[in-house]
């Protein structure tokens, strides 16, 4: 991809989160370039669902900085973190669909809060943003009538809805069947080759993840454990990346001493 | 010892935290409520509207059905309290201003709680559990806007309209008791009632009930918003938001007529 060379469109710099004492991330830092694929990859509890909420906004960061598009997330008014936000579009693991509209109701809710088109203008807009995602015809169905794939891919429309820059994914292939999800890996693609949109994809699905990134990160406790490109990171030689990306299972090294502790709970 | 100084504190930070919670939402709710429309995010008309006929239409059967049974029930109490003076006549001074001081907001705002404060703890709940706030979050949209703001508007303006319906509904069930009773006819009893109840009897009665709007609104939003731990986490936040409010509810009104009394 030509997108190395340009400005990032996200960086972080030295973030620390957590909650109540325990550091979930502690001095993460990285970049996602303006056009590329970036996968978030780690075990669970490595805290990678922790950055992506970071990086929506959704939680404050203890310490560090979060630039999203140019623009600290930290220090912005109500006003510019409402623009910052259409600019910005979120398709969340479970869909995240209001259950108490029709699917496009979902679609145009953005372009309904955010924009003073016409509604007929509108409901057209939600038809397109579905077709895109090959839901064509849905729009009338509810959230709950809707199959796995189907709540995935609406809500990929949902947030295609405004034509953001920006486009994150929680865990898009989590709950799908191999076909289905490969088809979604596919639209990844298209989205970023067709509109050229920064794309950040949280998953550990191993197979999606080497199909679709430019780069990758690797988390681990809470740490980075390496971000760069995909061979980079086939090639790197930390045995926990290894571990990951072969499946092995982690080597569980606790003395006897240890053991016999955390069995008495002294 | 130092357990018990420690578990009262921290339910005294818990007591301070949660009324700020609420005075927090009390405020975002008017500020989208008076400013949204001019910032370009109104609080929807449609919304309100649906919120309205929720909590406050499809209420009025079973308000009509308990005011008009405690009318009744004052009806029997008094006369057979006056019947020892001989004063069965004076009843209807004790239905007229007891249903309209305390036992329509009473009634009304218990029954709200039991109705509304539950939907909304549960519904705010489950999209809290379904992470539909997060994504309404990102999309710019606030949820305090587009979920509490109509619900608050609902409440305040559809509780005290219950209110006075339950006040007449009351009357009502006191004046069929009494033409059964007594043989009083349906036109003296409320000539009677009309002539002893004040349009400050009615205020006080309307004015605590926009406040008990108020309360189940913001504990039924609250306790909706700060849901976790899954379908166990909803119901246990639907439970507490019926409890509270109630229990608010009715401290609020002893306060509140001790103070409208002086």
């Amino acid at each position: 991809m030509n997108a190395v060379a340009s400005e990032p469109a996200i960086e972080v710099e030295h973030l620390v989160a957590g909650y109540g004492g325990r550091r979930i991330l502690d001095d993460v830092s990285m970049q996602v370039h303006t056009g590329e694929i970036m996968i978030i990859m780690g075990g669970s509890g490595s805290g990678k669902s922790t950055l992506l909420r970071h990086l929506l906004g959704l939680n404050r960061p203890i310490s560090g900085v979060i630039r999203l598009l140019g623009k600290d997330t930290g220090r912005l008014s109500a006003d510019e973190r409402l623009a910052l936000q259409k600019n910005i579009g979120v398709s969340f693991q479970g869909g995240a669909l209001l259950s108490s509209l029709t699917v496009g109701e979902n679609v145009a809710l953005p372009l309904r809060e955010h924009t003073r088109l016409a509604a007929a203008t509108i409901e057209v807009m939600a038809r397109v943003k579905l077709e895109v995602v090959n839901l064509g015809g849905f729009e009338h169905m509810m959230p709950s009538q809707l199959s796995g794939g189907m709540i995935k891919r609406a809500a990929l429309a949902r947030a295609l809805a405004m034509d953001p820059k920006l486009l994150f994914f929680d865990e898009p292939s989590a709950g799908l069947d191999p076909v289905v999800s490969s088809e979604l890996d596919d639209l990844i693609l298209k989205l970023r080759d067709a509109l050229g949109m920064t794309i950040v994809v949280v998953t550990h699905e191993l197979e999606s993840a080497f199909k679709i990134a430019d780069r990758i990160t690797v988390l681990d406790h809470g740490k980075v454990l390496i971000s760069g490109a995909v061979d980079d990171v086939r090639n790197a030689d930390s045995e926990r990346i290894q571990d990951l990306l072969h499946r092995r299972s982690r080597p569980v090294h606790l003395s006897a001493d240890d053991y016999m502790r955390r069995l008495t709970g002294e | 010892m130092r357990q018990i100084a420690h578990s009262i504190g921290r339910a005294a930070t818990g007591l301070v935290e949660e009324f700020g919670y609420y005075l927090a939402l009390t405020v975002e709710s008017l500020y989208w409520l008076c400013w949204g429309a001019v910032r370009g995010q109104p609080v929807r008309l449609a919304a309100t509207v649906a919120q309205m006929r929720e909590t406050g239409v499809a209420a009025a059967p079973i308000v009509f059905m308990l005011s008009f049974a405690i009318g009744v029930m004052l009806a029997i109490q008094g006369i057979h309290t006056l019947r020892q003076f001989g004063a069965e006549t004076q009843v209807v001074l004790g239905i007229a201003l007891s249903v309209t001081r305390e036992f329509g907001p009473l009634i009304t705002g218990i029954l709200v709680a039991g109705r509304s404060g539950s939907a909304l703890a549960a519904r705010i709940g489950s999209m809290q559990v379904n992470q539909e706030i997060d994504a309404l979050c990102v999309m710019g949209i606030s949820p305090v806007r587009y979920l509490a703001a109509p619900a608050v508007l609902a409440l305040l303006v559809m509780v005290p309209a219950l209110t006075l319906f339950a006040d007449l509904t009351a009357l009502f069930g006191g004046a069929v008791f009494c033409s059964l009773e007594l043989g009083m006819s349906h036109v003296a009893y409320w000539d009677e009632a009309i002539s002893f109840i004040t349009v400050d009897d009615i205020m006080q009665g309307l004015v605590k009930s926009v406040l008990f709007g108020l309360i189940v609104a913001l504990v039924g939003i609250s306790n909706g918003f700060s849901v976790s731990g899954g379908a166990e986490g909803v119901g246990r936040a639907t439970t507490r938001a019926v409890v509270l409010s109630i229990c608010y509810l009715v401290l609020a009104d002893m306060l509140f007529t001790y103070f409208l009394n002086r």
